[in-house]
């Protein structure tokens, strides 16, 4: 490994120091959102405690989310709205595990259009998506991805969104859609789960999220834009 | 050796749909029914609460109402000569588990079908003539009418009260309703929902092109409404939460809210949850299932309950894997075309194309069932003269809710990520929904459900093993469906139009397709070409019945609840007016 002796850039310092960027970056009608992130950071200075990722998986997945949902006038970055504790907290549990999969043998190589094939649980599935991805980037641009310019992320995640970045055992592909897929949950998911912090997502499309009682409402709403406080679950418990 | 309980009168393999209208007809009629539900109970209050019900992330990315695949799940394989592969995960379609079964987290969408469905061998024939039909479409004919399931849909429409506005009132032509459908002998139970925008600009592009849209039929009710069984459901909140979700206001008819409150209380019926039948006692000689067995899934314990009538609710893989464990009638082979269990397996044909357009949609604001519906492309309802393929299906707004993990489309050519695909998806993600076509999916030669050789489920069954691609009848069919959905979507001023999908390419477990199976276990009149007769009863084991969309012979362009619930009504009211005077075979073979 390149970076052996130099510690791990803390995603999470990480986002601290994006935090004004994004604040300036923001525009007035978002300033709430800004402040949010801001608190949120705040006492964070320490590294955020991860449950299951290590510190170069958290590293990696922080730097993917940021290429994804790069901080702009729309929301922050994917890191500040808090996708890597998402994805953590996900691989961490049942999911993670590889409930609600069936996972017996034998395992085929088949047709694509059977779906996922691998004898690997998410959890397992991320680590050598995760291994695959850095063994390639430092093949082919001397570093892991996390320490890649951003110009540079972008390109390794579109030869991979391409089929193009040639992996040892895992389809590069493959394993960008599943990253990509964990930030769309994450992203706009209930922020009960830890992303979508102060539901960044909801106020940037309007979803006003629920709980939705709309029925005296349908007519009046009906091709009219509709403003309110996004709500979500721990709104209302 | 298993513990075997006390005999009764009926026992029923599944709790969803058919599994409660039957216990209700049955007990209904004097008998003591046990009904064995593989999942768990469920409660509306406890179980679809708010506000944690509404959760896109755990109902609908991570199927928490439906079956856990490491319970079961199915293998699949294009043709009859690959290996097939588990699906490991659901990612063309999910299946329902637990009381309620998949009527708790249906979409609502309750349609009756055209009366040439029911027939459509002989209607085929008699329009177009024998030589039409391609051998290797082995379309049948149900065996029974539409007049004779008239008054079953009707009572259907009335448990659920259904929303809609009739076409065909007693042969009477009704302004605003569906002018292709079979007469009805009533209005359905509450008025339509109300439209929404995506409704109102579907409904004013298919006028422009000479189409005939009406409101959809939904059980999603429109008013609060009390059934004949005396249960009451709340007018729908238009909450966008309903496919794979359970309701929260008790609005979409499910059998949680419309019948197991009744059956609940009724002494004559016990309900055993947790129970996953294995497979059934059949006594090869008597021609008669003695029972079933099953494992109680809190203990292990392996369980045998005797009746003296046995009826598969349990879906159609569990129905066709029920009856191939058992050996009860021939297997189908797809080489020869002998046989007919596992026969005549069929999914639905879906496309779409995605719609941006200038008004505000508030996709949010939405019901499970679409709002409005086309069906002057349906089934036989157009010349298939010189076409190359026969089915139709059904165009309607697809928008049944606006969860933004998966509901935010961006026009064809925006990167998937990355600030432009921000800004795309903030622009349009209130400015877009898509026209789709629900299409038929018409039996074929090679598309069938036997046990897999290889994989088991986890109490140690072979899986159901399903062989299945989209047919070249219906891919053609699909094209010339997507073609229609593209008239309307461009009368319908679109700023961009999406790349519509015609199902040209092969089935897959990636992308969602339908979760509408069919066949396996089809009704008919002759013994050599179906597993049941005209009344779901199965023609070797004659205490032995079958529900469920495993009895169409094929899949016509609707969702099938409505009719598999027709004709469980239907059969129910054979078995307690014949069947129980005189057991044994109501029609001979
Ligand atoms: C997301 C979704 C949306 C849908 N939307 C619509 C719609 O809008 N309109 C429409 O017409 N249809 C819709 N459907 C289909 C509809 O839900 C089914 O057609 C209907 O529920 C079928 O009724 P059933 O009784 O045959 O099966 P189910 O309702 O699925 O009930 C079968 C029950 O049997 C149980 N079971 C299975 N095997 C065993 C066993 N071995 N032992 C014990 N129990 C067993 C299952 O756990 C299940 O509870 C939808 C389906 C899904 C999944």
């Amino acid at each position: 490994m390149a970076n052996k002796d130099v510690p791990r850039r803390d995603f999470l310092k990480g986002a601290g120091v994006a935090v004004p960027l994004a604040a300036t970056a923001l525009a007035g009608g978002l300033a709430s959102c800004a402040e949010e992130t801001t608190t949120a950071a705040a006492p964070a200075a320490a590294p955020e405690p991860m449950l299951t990722l290590t510190a170069t998986e958290a590293a990696f997945l922080s730097a993917c989310y940021d290429t994804i949902i790069p901080a702009d006038d729309l929301s922050p970055s994917g890191t500040d709205c808090g996708l890597v504790t998402y994805i953590d907290r996900q691989l961490a549990g049942a999911w993670g595990g590889g409930a609600r999969m069936y996972r017996s043998g034998p395992f085929l190589q088949t047709k694509p259009e059977y779906g996922y094939q691998l004898p690997l649980s998410p959890r397992e599935y991320f680590a050598a998506g995760i291994a695959a991805t850095n063994a390639w980037t430092t093949k082919t641009y001397g570093k892991e991805f996390d320490r890649l310019e951003p110009t540079q992320r972008a390109e390794a995640l579109t030869q991979m969104e391409q089929g193009k970045a040639e992996f040892a055992g895992i389809e590069s592909k493959i394993f960008f859609d599943a990253v990509l897929q964990s930030a769309m949950e994450g992203f706009f998911a209930d922020p009960i789960y830890g992303g979508n912090r102060n539901k960044a997502s909801w106020r940037m499309v309007g979803y006003p999220g629920l709980p939705a009682t709309w029925a005296a409402k349908a007519e009046e709403y009906r091709g009219k834009k509709v403003s309110i406080e996004p709500q979500s679950i721990a709104d209302f418990s | 050796m298993a513990t075997k309980m006390k005999s009764v009168d009926a026992v029923l393999v599944g709790m969803g749909w058919t599994g409660s209208i039957m216990a209700r007809e049955l007990t209904k009629a004097g008998l003591t029914v046990v009904g064995l539900e593989r999942g768990a109970n469920r409660s509306p209050k406890e179980d679809f609460a708010l506000p944690g019900i509404r959760d896109e992330l755990k109902y609908r990315l991570r199927h928490q109402l439906m079956l856990d695949t490491a319970t079961e799940t199915l293998t699949m394989r294009h043709m009859p000569n690959e290996t097939a592969a588990p699906m490991r995960r659901w990612g063309a379609f999910p299946m329902g588990d637990g009381v309620g079964g998949a009527g708790t987290h249906w979409n609502g969408v309750t349609w009756r079908t055209l009366p040439s469905e029911l027939v459509l061998k002989t209607h085929l024939t008699e329009r177009y003539g024998r030589n039409a039909i391609p051998a290797d479409l082995t379309i049948q004919d149900f065996g029974v009418t539409y007049d004779e399931l008239e008054p079953h849909f009707d009572r259907f429409e009335k448990l659920c009260g259904t929303s809609g506005k009739a076409g065909n009132l007693k042969g009477q032509f009704q302004e605003g309703g569906n002018p292709f459908e079979g007469a009805r002998s009533d209005e359905y139970p509450t008025k339509p929902l109300i439209m929404s925008q995506a409704g109102l600009i579907f409904t004013e592009a298919a006028k422009k092109v000479g189409m005939h849209p009406f409101p959809t039929p939904s059980s999603n009710v429109s008013t609060a409404y009390t059934n004949p069984e005396g249960q009451t459901l709340g007018a729908c909140q238009y909450c966008g939460h309903c496919e794979y979700f359970g309701c929260e206001s008790n609005s979409k008819a499910s059998p949680n809210i419309c019948l197991m409150p009744v059956l609940n209380a009724d002494p004559k019926f016990e309900l055993r949850a947790n129970s996953y039948v294995k497979n059934l006692v059949y006594d090869r000689q008597a021609k008669k299932v003695t029972g079933v067995i099953y494992i109680n899934r809190q203990t292990g314990e392996e369980i045998e309950q005797p009746a003296d009538m046995v009826v598969l609710c349990a879906y159609p893989f569990n129905n066709v894997s029920l009856l191939l464990s058992a050996g009860i009638g021939v297997p189908y082979d797809p080489n020869s075309g002998k046989g007919v269990v596992g026969k005549n397996f069929c999914l639905q044909t879906m496309s779409n194309v995605q719609l941006f357009v200038e008004q505000e949609i508030n996709p949010f604001i939405g019901t499970g069932a679409n709002p409005a519906s086309v069906d002057d492309f349906q089934g036989d309802n157009f010349d298939h003269a010189g076409l190359g393929f026969f089915g139709g299906g059904y165009l309607y707004p697809s928008m049944s809710g606006g969860r933004p993990i998966q509901v935010r489309a961006t026009p064809p050519g925006t990167p998937r990520w990355g600030s432009e695909w921000k800004k795309a998806t903030t622009d349009w993600y209130n400015h877009n929904f898509a026209i789709s076509a629900h299409g038929t999916s018409y039996a074929w030669r090679t598309n069938y459900l036997d046990l897999d050789p290889t994989y088991k489920d986890a109490i140690g069954r072979p899986l159901v093993r399903m062989t299945f691609n989209y047919s070249e009848n219906d891919r053609k069919m699909s094209v010339f469906l997507t073609d229609r959905v593209m008239e309307v979507a461009r009368a319908a001023n679109a700023k961009i139009l999406g790349n519509p999908n015609p199902r040209t390419g092969n089935f897959d477990n990636i992308s969602g397709q339908s979760s509408h199976h069919t066949g396996g276990a089809i009704m008919g009149t002759d013994p050599s070409t179906s597993v049941v007769n005209r009344y779901l009863q199965n023609w070797e084991a004659s205490n032995l019945f079958v529900m469920g969309g495993a009895v169409f012979p094929q899949n016509p362009g609707y969702n099938p609840t409505g009719l598999l619930a027709a004709l469980a009504y239907w059969s129910a009211q054979a078995i307690t007016t014949q069947y129980l005077k005189a057991p044994g075979p109501m029609m001979q073979a």
